[in-house]
């Protein structure tokens, strides 16, 4: 079962964390990422600049672009991993083993419908 | 610091602008709006880490404050005793979700009115940046004097000084109409860049290094409140996009490096895609404007892989529309680099010429025209600069930055015996 991680958190605070404070986060994530890879269960993971860099297109009558996130929330969607596990319950797990190593906020767990890898995009680390 | 800790450390700081604005404007006294902030800061301390952080932390230090400084003010009309902890603190999701939206609609204002009256055009700028890294950032004065390098009571002084001249003036608490809106804006703009230039002149000070980081934090505060304005997207942009660089702008012994020697595999690629991704934001506005422009200047640099790969004639048109938004003579120095890229050291020089009598105390202005002399070989006129430079240095940096010019022109073309 597909399962999509929606990392939420307030982005003014995580966004001000320094390098070093962001370095240590995103290496203790790095060691889940690592144990879901070498288990087969990590899809695509991926993390959102902040909400200031996003633009918006409302689908009306014409469509309207405009500046910023769809929604004005506390919380913002930073970004989600992919997993392959069995049931909601091993979702869960693993949610709570990022949870341990990036307190703070909230991950929603959303089965999916439908999943397309895509072509593999030649990205720059980011 | 526990975990805990520096995640209440960390919201507190985040929530701080926001919650010191509504309190200023409901006690209209930035010292009672302190106060309470504070007071709201050391019962989350003691409350959070028991009862979970709040659902909204600007929202819980806003009530809780205002409630404990109302209860000082019937305290000491009255002499009644506080009320118990919990009571206090016992703030439902629900009363805060209240709170929360009676005053959503002035938070941004609110955040905008704290900004700028730091900007009072009575204070100095360095005393404007002291204020806002006061004020709004929450820098202790310890901190903030250490990155100026003065003593923590000179810094308190200029702190207190700068708050009695703010208080003196009007603070306009109604809500700005939207032409004075845009004018608090262009004026925050200013002094955020400021802070940011602080912290990017700063060398090898640690402390002030930091100003950087703080200025861009409260920058993108600013344009989530003001998410359709373009300068405040170029002003971001042309932040972060400079401070991609800070990894590569010193060496080793802490010498400048300049742009064209930097290690560009050093730059901060997360802080130049999200430049990129703001300026190419800001463009769409087609409301072109000092900072967006500067920033895409900034940003042609950050997309040239190698020195040799800049755009360089692109960067002297860009210059020539900065030209004309905001004529300077540093705005012409800089534009005659781009234009010793494009049309030869020589016409870079002849386009500097008619700037000597302004720039002529001015570090830049002596330092390029010893390169550009010493490009096209005239090495007595290169030296002449260079000496003239080393003379106007601002920081210990520059100017050893220019004595190796100097030893090198003299290792290489020792001056002619007098």
């Amino acid at each position: 079962m597909l399962y999509a991680l929606l990392c939420y958190n307030d982005e003014a605070a995580v966004w001000a964390w320094d390098k070093a404070q962001d370095d240590e986060v995103m290496a203790r994530l790095a060691v889940v990422r690592g144990k879901l890879e070498r288990e087969g269960k990590l899809g695509p993971s991926l993390r959102l600049l902040p909400t200031t860099a996003a633009t918006t297109l409302r689908k009306s009558d014409p469509p309207l672009v405009i500046d910023g996130p769809f929604a004005e929330t506390k919380e913002q969607l930073l970004g989600f991993y992919i997993v392959d596990v069995a049931d909601l319950d091993e979702a869960v797990a693993v949610a709570k083993e990022l949870a341990e190593a990036n307190p703070g906020g909230a991950y929603e767990i959303r089965p999916l419908a439908l999943f397309n890898a895509g072509a593999p995009l030649r990205v720059e680390a980011v | 610091m526990s975990a805990d800790i520096a995640w209440i450390d960390a919201a507190i700081t985040a929530a701080r602008p926001q919650a010191v604005g509504a309190l200023l404007r409901y006690f209209r006294d930035l010292d009672t709006a302190e106060e309470a902030f504070q007071d709201a800061c050391l019962r989350a301390l003691k409350t959070w880490p028991a009862n979970g952080p709040p659902r909204d932390p600007a929202a819980w230090l806003i009530m809780v404050g205002r409630n404990a400084a109302l209860d000082g003010v019937r305290k000491r009309s009255r002499n009644t005793g506080l009320p118990s902890e919990e009571v206090l603190s016992d703030l439902s999701d629900q009363e805060a979700r209240a709170a929360d939206q009676v005053d959503a609609g002035d938070y941004r204002d609110d955040v905008l009115r704290l900004l700028f009256i730091c900007c009072h055009p009575d204070l100095p700028a360095t005393r404007q940046i002291a204020l806002a890294l006061r004020i709004v950032s929450g820098l202790t004065v310890k901190q903030i004097a250490r990155a100026f390098l003065v003593s923590e009571a000179a810094m308190e002084q200029r702190i207190t000084r700068a708050k009695r001249e703010v208080a003196a003036g009007e603070v306009a608490f109604e809500t700005p109409g939207a032409v004075e809106r845009s004018e608090r804006l262009a004026a925050v703009a200013a002094m955020l860049y400021l802070v940011f230039n602080e912290g990017y002149s700063a060398g090898d000070n640690p402390e002030r290094a930091q100003l950087c980081g703080e200025a861009i934090r409260l920058t993108r505060l600013l344009l989530r409140l003001f998410q359709a304005e373009p300068e405040i997207m170029g002003l971001l942009a042309l932040m972060l996009i400079q401070h991609s660089r800070t990894p590569a702008r010193f060496d080793a012994d802490g010498q400048v490096v300049l742009l064209d020697d930097q290690d560009r595999g050093l730059w901060d690629r997360k802080l130049v895609t999200e430049g990129l991704a703001l300026i190419d934001k800001a463009m769409r506005h087609r409301r072109p404007g000092a900072y967006q422009v500067q920033a895409a200047i900034a940003a042609l640099h950050a997309r040239a892989a190698t020195p040799a790969d800049t755009d360089w004639a692109q960067i002297d048109a860009l210059y020539a529309g900065l030209e004309r938004l905001t004529p300077s003579p540093v705005v012409t120095l800089n534009r005659a680099v781009a234009v010793s890229k494009v049309r030869g050291a020589e016409a870079a020089l002849e386009m500097i010429a008619p700037l000597e009598g302004r720039l002529s105390g001015y570090f830049h202005f002596h330092g390029l025209r010893g390169a550009l002399n010493l490009e096209l070989g005239r090495h007595a006129e290169a030296r002449a600069a260079f000496d003239r430079a080393i003379a106007l240095a601002g920081t210990a940096a520059q100017a050893a930055h220019i004595r190796r010019h100097l030893d090198r022109l003299m290792a290489d073309h020792p001056a002619p015996a007098a």
